[in-house]
């Protein structure tokens, strides 16, 4: 099944890029969500079945299968109005849904596959993907972005591949040269650890451009800031997720090994600082798709800070990537109504959104309390274990420096958003302003409501399946 | 022999880092190339022919033809001044690239393990490592482009470290090289050059966050 979800997407992409006929295209991207339900569905009732040597349905990779396509269905109608309403050319629009689809299906065959070689593979591909739909304006500013995120992108590559040369050459000690994390994970007593150490270095590095942690964060901002929103919620939800599972899945080799108190060390370092980086940014930023950006990175390093801390912390660190994936898509599908209002990315030319939209600015407004994760948000469930793992540890002055970054943090993210939804703006001139239908929100409705109820009532097989992809971690 | 190949590999490094001109640049690219079709010759003995020939068809044809051609036109397309403009002055540029090999050095001596060759270990880790630096302190963007290229050389030399054993992973970094470099080359030579007239990277610090 996986190889005729591959085919069929590669068909698709094939006859959107040579087509231009508007009703042909929009059909080709039903057809294409209707193959990836289809597949989600199925990969979920074939859990624990490996096919074509290199694809598992396993329990991690099956949750974010399906919160990638829960976001993506919204996504492909964002991405409609968003074509609809900027009147692009035909041919941008067949690019645009082109690396669409080119982008959720590599980011679908990367979290199933159980070979690191082809994880890292189908990475390359959501490169390339992403940076044809950051490209998208076609100006300077598109450009820029584009190329910084090539660029940081092509080298977090590279540094994959060192890691894994790395890994073979700890493997060859273990007299085995599969490259499989179950093998990995079977020999992981017999890995060298000079050269398992550098690989971790060297991957973690490599990974960190996609979920974005400190170093490799930047290129991810600047991603999400240039390319067309539906895009951007694309980039800082399930892509992000692509950048978890690709550490996640190392990490529980490495966790099994003596090592698991080093790579702790590092993990840990990188986390804490993203959260002390995202709060800097946090607290100037004046451009609202940064913010939501630089929100995300927050939400990256709390959630490795719970795999770090362990026991209860696994469980809710994947929990939250899901909930995150939920809360941040639906801010930034919101984004494009609020330019429409504004025509400005600037918070300080953005005011007083609740008298123009109040159907979106409730969607502002709930999108905030839930990102900040203050009760009913479903991210507060898992913030809280997050703390309550940390506090498990005894690293009670960790606990504090976080809490404290994290006070800053929703600090300016309310002081902003507020800012947007209440106070007048002088710059802003009263005009026509095109009429927003309150159908457009719907689904941003539906995925903040759904991350409530995730967060509260999980269902139990989601339960079952997260505590099956950690049992595997050493108690 | 790869040893000495390995060797006059780490001295273009060398050659490099107190260059002056972007040419200069490019010739070194094209003669690592060709040291590497050299040492692919010699160290992956045991690897079947076909596999072989294709590796050493992407070190002559790829790297130090294909490229090295590729930029010197972008070089005159662009109309771009022959300077490679370092920031620091070529003296500490030596320096540093020496501190690097030496580090490396010391590491990779740190290692115990009998049956790796510890050479290829040094030339490939300095290499990166004097790719990031190269990246870091010249202001060209084409210069960036160049670094990567140093970058990926460096990988290739560590994945034939272990090719004998893994020859999938040495066409792994292959596919890694030709698609990083397309991707990469391909919006340099579309866009850049036209839009960004005089290509330094100050000119891309417009996406900010207030």
């Amino acid at each position: 099944m996986v190889i005729l979800y591959l085919l069929g997407s590669f068909l698709l992409i094939l006859s959107l890029f040579f087509s231009r006929s508007k009703y042909f295209v929009y059909g080709l991207l039903g057809v294409f969500l209707v193959l990836q339900c289809v597949f989600t569905m199925y990969a979920f009732q074939h859990g624990g079945n490996t096919e074509a040597t290199y694809f598992t349905y396993d329990p991690l990779g099956l949750i974010l299968l399906v919160t990638l396509t829960i976001v993506a269905i919204p996504a492909a109608i964002h991405s409609y109005i968003y074509i609809e309403s900027h009147q692009e050319s035909p041919r941008s629009r067949s690019i645009y849904l082109t690396a669409l689809i080119l982008l959720i299906t590599s980011i679908g065959a990367a979290y199933l596959s159980n070979h690191i070689a082809v994880t890292w593979i189908f990475t390359e591909v959501t490169t390339l993907s992403a940076s044809a739909l950051i490209y998208h304006h076609r100006n300077k500013l598109a450009l820029e972005g584009t190329w910084k995120y090539v660029f940081i992108c092509a080298i977090s590559i590279t540094f994959i591949f060192i890691g894994i040369l790395f890994l073979s050459l700890s493997l060859q000690h273990a007299g085995s040269d599969n490259l499989s994390y179950a093998n990995l994970l079977q020999k992981s007593n017999e890995l060298n650890p000079v050269w398992l150490q550098m690989a971790f270095l060297f991957i973690f590095t490599g990974f960190t451009a996609k979920l974005g942690l400190v170093p490799m964060f930047t290129a991810g901002i600047d991603a999400k800031d240039t390319a067309p929103a539906p895009a951007g919620a694309l980039f800082s939800t399930v892509l992000m997720n692509l950048g978890f599972i690709g550490i996640f899945r190392f990490y529980l080799v490495i966790a099994n090994t003596p090592l698991l108190h080093w790579a702790k060390l590092v993990v840990g370092t990188a986390a804490f600082l993203s959260l002390f980086v995202a709060t800097v940014y946090m607290l100037k930023v004046k451009n609202i798709k940064r913010m939501f950006a630089y929100s995300g990175i927050e939400h990256m390093g709390l959630v490795m800070l719970g795999v770090v801390a362990g026991g209860i912390g696994y469980y809710a660190a994947i929990l939250h990537v899901v909930l995150h994936a939920f809360v941040k898509s639906s801010l930034f599908f919101q984004y494009n109504q609020l330019y429409r209002v504004f025509q400005s990315k600037s918070i300080q030319h953005i005011g007083n959104y609740f008298k123009y939209n109040p159907t979106g600015a409730i969607v502002l407004l709930l999108g905030f309390f839930s990102s900040a994760a203050m009760p009913p948000s479903g991210l507060f469930v898992s913030e809280f274990l997050i703390f309550r793992s940390i506090f498990a540890t005894g690293q009670i002055a960790l606990l504090v420096a976080v809490l404290l970054l994290l006070t800053m943090i929703i600090w300016a993210f309310g002081k902003n958003i507020f800012q947007v939804l209440f106070v007048p703006t002088e710059h802003f001139e009263e005009r026509e302003i095109p009429s927003t239908s309150g159908w457009e929100s719907l689904t941003q409705y539906i995925l903040l409501a759904l991350a409530v109820y995730v967060g509260f009532n999980p269902p139990a097989a989601l339960v079952e399946m997260i505590q099956h992809s950690v049992s595997l971690f050493p108690h | 022999m790869i040893h000495v190949l390995l060797i006059i590999f780490l001295i273009t490094l060398f050659y490099m880092s107190i260059a002056n001109r972007l040419m200069t640049y490019i010739k070194v690219l094209s003669l690592q190339g060709v040291l590497l079709f050299f040492v692919v010759f010699l160290q992956l003995s045991e690897i079947d022919p076909i596999n072989l020939s294709l590796i050493l068809l992407e070190t002559i044809i790829f790297k130090s033809l294909a490229v090295p051609l590729f930029l010197s036109y972008l070089l005159k397309r662009n109309h771009i001044t022959r300077e490679a403009e370092p920031f620091l002055p070529n003296f500490v540029s030596l320096v540093i690239t020496t501190s690097i090999v030496v580090i490396n050095l010391l590491i990779v001596t740190m290692i115990k393990d009998d049956h790796l060759d510890k050479i290829f270990f040094v030339v490939a880790l300095s290499t990166l490592f004097f790719g990031l630096y190269l990246i870091a302190t010249r202001r060209k963007i084409i210069t960036h482009v160049m670094g990567y290229m140093v970058i990926e050389n460096g990988v290739f030399v560590l994945s034939l470290a272990i090719g004998n054993e893994m020859p999938v992973l040495v066409n792994l970094g292959i596919m890694l090289d030709i698609f990083a470099s397309v991707l990469i080359l391909g919006i340099f030579m579309n866009k850049i050059g036209d839009v960004f007239k005089d290509i330094d990277v100050d000119q891309l610090s417009n996406l900010k966050d207030y």
